[in-house]
């Protein structure tokens, strides 16, 4: 009987043991070594003269973040069954939203402009009920689901030249860009997002995503003003298949391509004048070769 | 005075004997990391997995790229007298830090040619340079997906016809996917591996170079079939042997 007992106490404590090893690999930090991270420098967010404590955010992200990314902040909460797109997984620190080169993380900044604008065609709302301190301090709170934070610095922001005047020549070049990089492969040669690989896109965990419709009124993913458009194509979204084109977009045509594909979006706050230019052209579609 | 002389030869003639052996030592260390290898065969038995044929028709240029000779999946892909290509063969236990490495010797490349990846898998040390080009007259995008939690980090970047080549390394050993989104059939392996590594050619014969005397554990990489080890030992200066086989699932 004794010997029973003491058998099975060593068998839940081996199972234990073998638990507590295969929890690392998700790099979860424990409570003692949270609440170290807790008062170290780390913790914080800079973003402009505002400054976020990430012990300040743990009480709102439970209420408000929990149910969509998880309290592991995996993007497992009990809502993502139901979501498409997936809530963002925080532990592997991949975002859509940058100003920094692929491959990299975002700044704070970035990460403060995601929450206030929430992401279009997607569950994340404009979380405008918030004030800036309480982004700022979420900010710094999600930061410690991802070893990566501590690894890693942010990546180095892009840099984007003072926008151009919008002209008729800048709109044609842009238009040739947009052709020589072949953006029309997916989001087709009216930017209806109909281009011969526009099906089967899927993104980095293999479930279907749709390429943006320039046409269709909805608002860009990252911010609708001209940076924010540079910004996409520069830097691409992380996670999905729009790569970045930095390599090969100058920053000046880069601009160039902007106001082209302003032309492909309906009458909107920001396009008034490239529509304009468009229609007095007479613009055709760029040909798919 | 004759007894001195004596003493002086004496010292003369034991820091020569010295001398020698220390540059004996030297010359055995050196050989030893230059000379040294594993070569043997991966074969695969059974009747080969169906490869499936690509359907390009989504883009004109891959089709007229391969009007000829048509192409199909790589995953397994079998030569004459059943050997085993793109096996990615490497050190999984035994080594020293002692082995030459890879990394500053060459700069492998992963090209992409009439719409594949041309190798389908690319074999490299961690930190070792590599080329991704573009022979291609068609925009492609190149997406590598390692694992975030590794140490390497995933992107992706476009490729349109005449870009210039992406030059960089991975940070750890990892099996990494890699596709382009664009053409959702083109699919290959950045196989980072630790140290000496060798990749089989279609008749499924591989070659690890330098690697220095001792006892190893190699293991062969399938990206379907998954992984094999074998015990090696390595003597000083000559190519010790390994087979492997692959059985058909």
């Amino acid at each position: 009987m004794r010997r029973k007992s003491f058998l099975q106490c060593s068998l839940l404590m081996s199972a234990a043991a073998v638990l507590a090893l295969c929890l690392p690999a998700r790099a979860q930090l424990s409570t003692v070594q949270l609440q170290e991270w807790l008062n170290s420098p780390a913790a914080t967010s800079h973003i402009g003269n505002i400054t976020g404590n990430a012990h300040a955010a743990a009480m709102p992200y439970r209420r408000y973040c929990v149910g969509c990314h998880g309290e592991l902040g995996d993007g497992n909460g009990e809502n993502a069954v139901w979501l498409d797109p997936k809530p963002r997984d925080f532990q592997l620190a991949i975002f859509k939203c940058r100003s920094t080169p692929t491959g990299t993380l975002p700044t704070d900044e970035d990460l403060y402009d995601t929450i206030a604008r929430g992401l279009d065609r997607s569950n994340m709302p404009i979380w405008n009920t918030f004030t800036k301190d309480e982004r700022a301090d979420l900010v710094a709170w999600i930061k410690h689901f991802s070893p990566r934070w501590q690894k890693e610095k942010p990546g180095t922001p892009i840099e984007i030249p003072p926008e151009p005047e919008v002209t008729a020549e800048r709109i044609k070049a842009g238009q040739e860009v947009f052709g020589r990089v072949q953006c029309w492969k997916c989001h087709g040669v009216q930017g209806m997002a109909n281009g011969p690989s526009a099906s089967t896109l899927t993104d980095d965990l293999g479930r279907p995503i749709l390429a943006y419709n320039f046409t269709d009124g909805s608002r860009p993913k990252c911010g609708s003003t001209d940076r924010d458009i540079y910004k996409i194509f520069m830097t691409g979204l992380d996670g999905t298949p729009m790569p970045s084109f930095s390599d090969n977009i100058k920053p000046d045509e880069a601009w160039d391509l902007v106001f082209y594909l302003r032309t492909l979006q309906p009458h909107n706050a920001y396009n008034a004048k490239e529509k304009q230019i468009a229609r007095q052209l007479g613009l055709k579609p760029v040909s798919p070769q | 005075m004759k007894k001195q002389h004596y003493s002086k030869f004496a010292a003369i003639l034991s820091g020569l004997v010295l001398v020698g052996f220390g540059a004996l030592s030297l010359d055995q260390n050196v050989s030893a990391a230059a000379e040294g290898s594993i070569a043997g065969t991966v074969k695969f038995d059974g009747t080969p997995p169906h490869m499936k044929g690509i359907d390009m028709s989504k883009d004109p240029y891959c089709v007229k790229q391969h009007e000829n000779s048509p192409i199909t999946l790589e995953n397994v892909v079998v030569g004459a007298n059943g050997g085993l290509a793109n096996v990615v063969l490497y050190i999984s236990e035994g080594l020293t830090g002692n082995e030459a490495s890879a990394a500053s010797s060459n700069e492998p490349v992963f090209d992409q040619n009439g719409c594949q990846y041309i190798p389908h898998v690319l074999a490299m040390d961690v930190d070792q340079k590599f080329k991704v080009t573009s022979s291609d007259q068609t925009t492609h995008n190149i997406h590598p997906l390692p694992n975030a939690m590794t140490g390497n980090i995933p992107w992706n970047k476009s490729q349109p016809p005449g870009a210039p080549p992406i030059e960089t390394s991975w940070k750890a050993p990892e099996m990494i996917s890699v596709k382009c989104n664009i053409h959702p059939w083109m699919h290959g392996y950045h196989a980072v591996v630790k140290g000496p590594y060798a990749t089989t050619d279609k008749d499924g014969a591989f070659t690890i170079h330098g690697v220095p005397a001792g006892s190893y554990t190699v293991t062969a990489w399938q990206e379907d079939l998954g992984t094999q080890t074998a015990k090696v030992t390595v003597a000083g200066g000559s190519a010790a042997k390994a087979d492997f086989t692959f059985k058909a699932k």
